[in-house]
């Protein structure tokens, strides 16, 4: 399954309750403002860091880019939309709002 | 594959409309088949044709209305949202319609995948 994420970590649980349900190994994909999770030096880094251990994390790149985010926090994988289909292929979609 | 596309914002109001459009460009030009797109709560709005945005911005309402016409996506305004918004047949967008919640159901056992974007 994979899990989308749409809302920022500092304003929304959505994140949090995302990484809570997601079993182990299913890939979570943070779009909108859901990427300033992916970004270093925030007090959510700690947070994902735990979530990368158990979950493939991927960040849409246009959104990452929108919001000036340069370095991502290791083991985020930037991708595209046409990465973002490519994983709606392989998986049933949950989506965080 | 089949995908199934929920849009639950209305345009401009922070950015599910534009990743709905753009995840659903990526997904035909990749040759998938987009079943539906169904635009419930104030993602209805998405589809009235009283909207004049400036000229320098994208047309988002124009976007959706070429993809209903050009591309034959069937594009579905919930009924009971859109009344509630004043948006009614004589006001939506070409290539769009107004119908109700089963429209949802239906395009959720048809196609592969649902995708919601809010």
């Amino acid at each position: 399954m994979l899990h989308t994420v749409s809302k920022s970590p500092f304003s929304h649980s959505a994140l949090d309750e995302c990484a809570k349900f997601a079993t182990k190994g299913s890939p979570i994909l943070l779009i909108e403002d859901g990427v300033l999770a992916a970004k270093p030096g925030t007090k959510y880094e700690e947070k994902l860091k735990a979530v990368i251990e158990k979950n493939s994390v991927y960040a849409l790149l246009p959104d990452i880019k929108a919001r000036g985010i340069g370095k991502l926090i290791d083991g985020v994988k930037p991708i595209g939309y046409d990465g973002f289909v490519e994983l709606v292929e392989q998986h049933k979609v949950v989506s965080w709002v | 594959m089949k995908f199934a596309i929920q849009v639950l914002e209305g345009p401009y109001t922070h950015q599910a409309s534009d990743s709905a459009y753009s995840f659903v460009k990526a997904a035909l030009d990749k040759g998938h088949e987009i079943v539906r797109i169904f635009f419930y709560h104030d993602g209805v709005i998405n589809v009235t044709d009283k909207a004049d945005p400036p000229q320098d911005d994208r047309n988002i309402y124009n976007q959706w209305a070429e993809l209903g016409k050009e591309k034959k996506i069937d594009i579905v305004a919930c009924i009971a949202a859109s009344k509630r918004r004043g948006i009614v047949d004589s006001n939506i967008v070409e290539g769009t319609r107004i119908s109700g919640l089963g429209q949802l159901t239906d395009m959720a056992i048809e196609a592969d995948r649902l995708v919601t974007f809010g």
